[in-house]
């Protein structure tokens, strides 16, 4: 579904990817792994078309189009969608006014205030955008947005970061839906980023990777990684990573 | 056109001008300097020529030019003359009138609409003006309107003023309101439309345990050159004020002032005043004063002027708006200001206002 090709990106003159290669396929998930600053964010929005994040070189296909030119908008009405680590705050903004916005992408217009209540948003749609929303609130606001778009691609920048206990599982199973994690034959694709790897928890993942120094690092089963990551570091893990394949 | 007045309806809505006693307390039309309509429909509320209340009443005399001097400057000036006109309008006391009073000064053949307002919430009482001024579209000339507003005692005065010119039109509005013990102002103003010139910098005097709101939403398009700003002047324990302002410029020259004098211990003041420039030829100051003349009083100022954040429109179009769609949208925000003490028919009226600007930026 998604195919990205030696993708190089600048942020401020600075380049902070490195040729990246990536291909995932419809029905997977990966999980993006690696440490604060390595670029995972960087790469998410090279793939949404946010123009602060330019591309030098390299492309990005998605359903057979090279959409590597094209602006966000066109490539959200392709089918692809993400929520942000952190979001803009925008006065006078009113959630409900994105979220009608998301729901004409899919049609769910009906939808807005059932999925509001399930994501425990209700309270906010009348409020400014992500103004005021505590950490927790601005990933339930994200992932209800996404319900609303119901993309085939789905890109997560740290859902789980700020998320209390109480409503991880909320999250995850919402992440899990958007995904089709449940279902045999799942049309759905998507990343995932995860610092610490609480999501994965309640979202499955086909794939496991490490991006280290804006590069592709280490490509395995997302729980070897993580133990690996959690028992050795990046670094350890990148050791070893690397022994197996030689 | 409507029956007596050589201005549409239309015209008379976009500046919140109903002509409907279901939706109004009153009505006021001044053309030039010649009142064309007064009506009340509610008991307890005057609403009378500046002319009419002179000779109905030996004591307006009194109120005229109180808290304005006469001879403040050649604007003022020219207003303290014979032929004035204005309104005259009038909460009795404990009376309270949700549904505004309106009032509308329109602009036509006059070279100088020369207008003297008096206001005044009694004791106790409530009132809501909405003052919505225009011109004609040949009108050439200037408006000058003297305000006096006194808001007595536990008395509480909303007074929305929405301003519609044409590009030929010079605007001098003068006014300064009183506001006694326990009262409350609140003070909104909108200019939707072109204008060649509009200076003003309404003054709020608060005593005791009140309180002064100022709220404007002020686009400048080509052409226009805005001055505006609010002043409070902070003169009793416990006063408090608050100045709100949102300057667009879309290729107009706008200053943006706002002050706040605290002149006596334990009042609180804040200023917001945020600019917004939608074009290359855009040009906003800003400038924020807040003056202390005693210790113990908290006084706070936030002003940023700027253009719309790209991360903002990038992430409104990674939920499917276009880039056009985007703009709009964090436009329409910026205008949103939230007016609390505002009957619900007001906020309508103001809102259907800022609709309207937005639609024709
Ligand atoms: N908008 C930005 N402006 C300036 N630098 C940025 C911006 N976004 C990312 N960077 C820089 O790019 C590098 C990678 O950041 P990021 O992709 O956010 O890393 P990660 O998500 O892996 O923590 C960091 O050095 C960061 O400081
Ligand atoms: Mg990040």
């Amino acid at each position: 579904m998604l195919r990205v090709v030696n993708l190089s990106v600048e942020v401020n003159g600075k380049r902070i990817l490195k040729n990246v290669n990536l291909y995932i396929k419809k029905g997977e998930t990966l999980a993006l792994f690696g440490p604060n600053g390595s670029g995972k964010s960087t790469l998410l929005n090279a793939i949404i078309g946010n123009p602060a994040y330019k591309i030098v070189g390299g492309r990005i296909v998605f359903k057979k189009v090279d959409i590597t030119n094209l602006p966000t908008d066109e490539r959200v009405k392709l089918g692809m969608a993400m929520s942000f680590q952190n979001p803009p705050k925008i006065s006078g903004v009113k959630l409900i006014d994105v979220l009608r916005y998301c729901a004409k992408l899919s049609g769910n217009q009906e939808k807005i205030y059932e999925l509001a209540e399930k994501m425990k948003m209700k309270e906010h749609l009348e409020r400014s955008v992500n103004l005021g929303f505590s950490g927790g609130e601005v990933k339930r606001s994200e992932i209800l947005q996404l319900m609303l778009m119901n993309p085939d691609f789905v890109m997560l920048d740290e859902p789980d970061s700020g998320v209390d206990l109480e409503n991880i599982s909320l999250v995850g199973k919402a992440i899990s839906e958007l995904l089709e994690r449940e279902m045999e034959d799942r049309k759905k694709a998507g990343i995932i980023i995860t610092h610490q790897g609480h999501i994965l928890d309640y979202v499955s993942a086909d794939h496991g990777a490490i991006l280290y120094n804006g590069k592709i690092a280490c490509i395995g089963d997302p729980r070897d990684i993580l133990d690996q990551i959690r028992k050795n570091g990046y670094e350890g893990c990148l050791t070893k990573c690397l022994k197996d394949m030689i | 056109m409507s029956e007596g007045y050589d201005i549409d309806r239309e015209k008379l809505r976009e500046v919140g001008i109903e002509l409907d006693p279901k939706k109004r307390s009153a009505t006021f039309i001044q053309q030039d300097q010649e009142v064309r309509n007064v009506a009340t429909f509610y008991e307890g509320v005057e609403v009378m020529s500046i002319r009419d209340a002179m000779k109905k009443y030996d004591w307006v005399k009194d109120y005229f030019w109180r808290i304005l001097r006469r001879d403040q400057d050649e604007f003022t000036k020219e207003a303290d003359s014979e032929d004035v006109n204005g309104y005259f309008i009038r909460a009795l006391p404990n009376v309270k009138v949700e549904i505004p009073v309106e009032a509308c000064l329109f602009l036509h053949r006059a070279r100088t609409q020369k207008v003297h307002n008096i206001v005044i919430a009694e004791e106790g009482s409530e009132l809501n003006i909405l003052t919505g001024c225009t011109s004609h579209p040949s009108a050439v000339g200037m408006h000058i309107g003297v305000s006096e507003f006194f808001v007595k005692r536990n008395a509480k005065l909303s007074f929305t003023m929405i301003h519609s010119w044409h590009n030929k039109i010079e605007v001098r509005p003068r006014s300064a309101a009183i506001v006694e013990e326990n009262a409350t102002f609140i003070s909104n103003y909108i200019l939707l439309n072109p204008v060649k010139l509009v200076q003003m910098y309404p003054t709020s005097y608060v005593y005791r345990n009140s309180r002064a709101i100022f709220n404007s939403v002020i686009v400048a398009l080509e052409g226009s050159v805005v001055d505006s700003g609010s002043r409070a002047v902070l003169k009793e324990p416990g006063a408090t004020a608050e100045i709100i302002s949102r300057t667009i410029s879309k290729g107009g020259k706008i200053t943006a002032r706002g002050q706040i004098i605290g002149e006596s211990e334990g009042v609180k003041g804040h200023l917001e005043c945020k600019g917004l420039i939608l074009s290359e030829n855009g040009d906003i100051t800003a400038i924020p004063e807040l003056i202390a003349r005693k210790p113990n009083l908290e006084l706070s100022h936030e002003a940023a002027i700027g253009k719309i954040a790209e991360e903002e429109i990038f992430y409104l179009m990674s939920r499917g708006m276009s880039r056009d769609e985007a703009v709009s949208a964090i436009v329409r925000g910026f205008m949103e200001i939230e007016i609390k003490g505002l009957p619900e028919v007001l906020k309508r009226t103001i809102d259907k206002a800022i609709e309207d600007m937005k639609d024709a930026l």
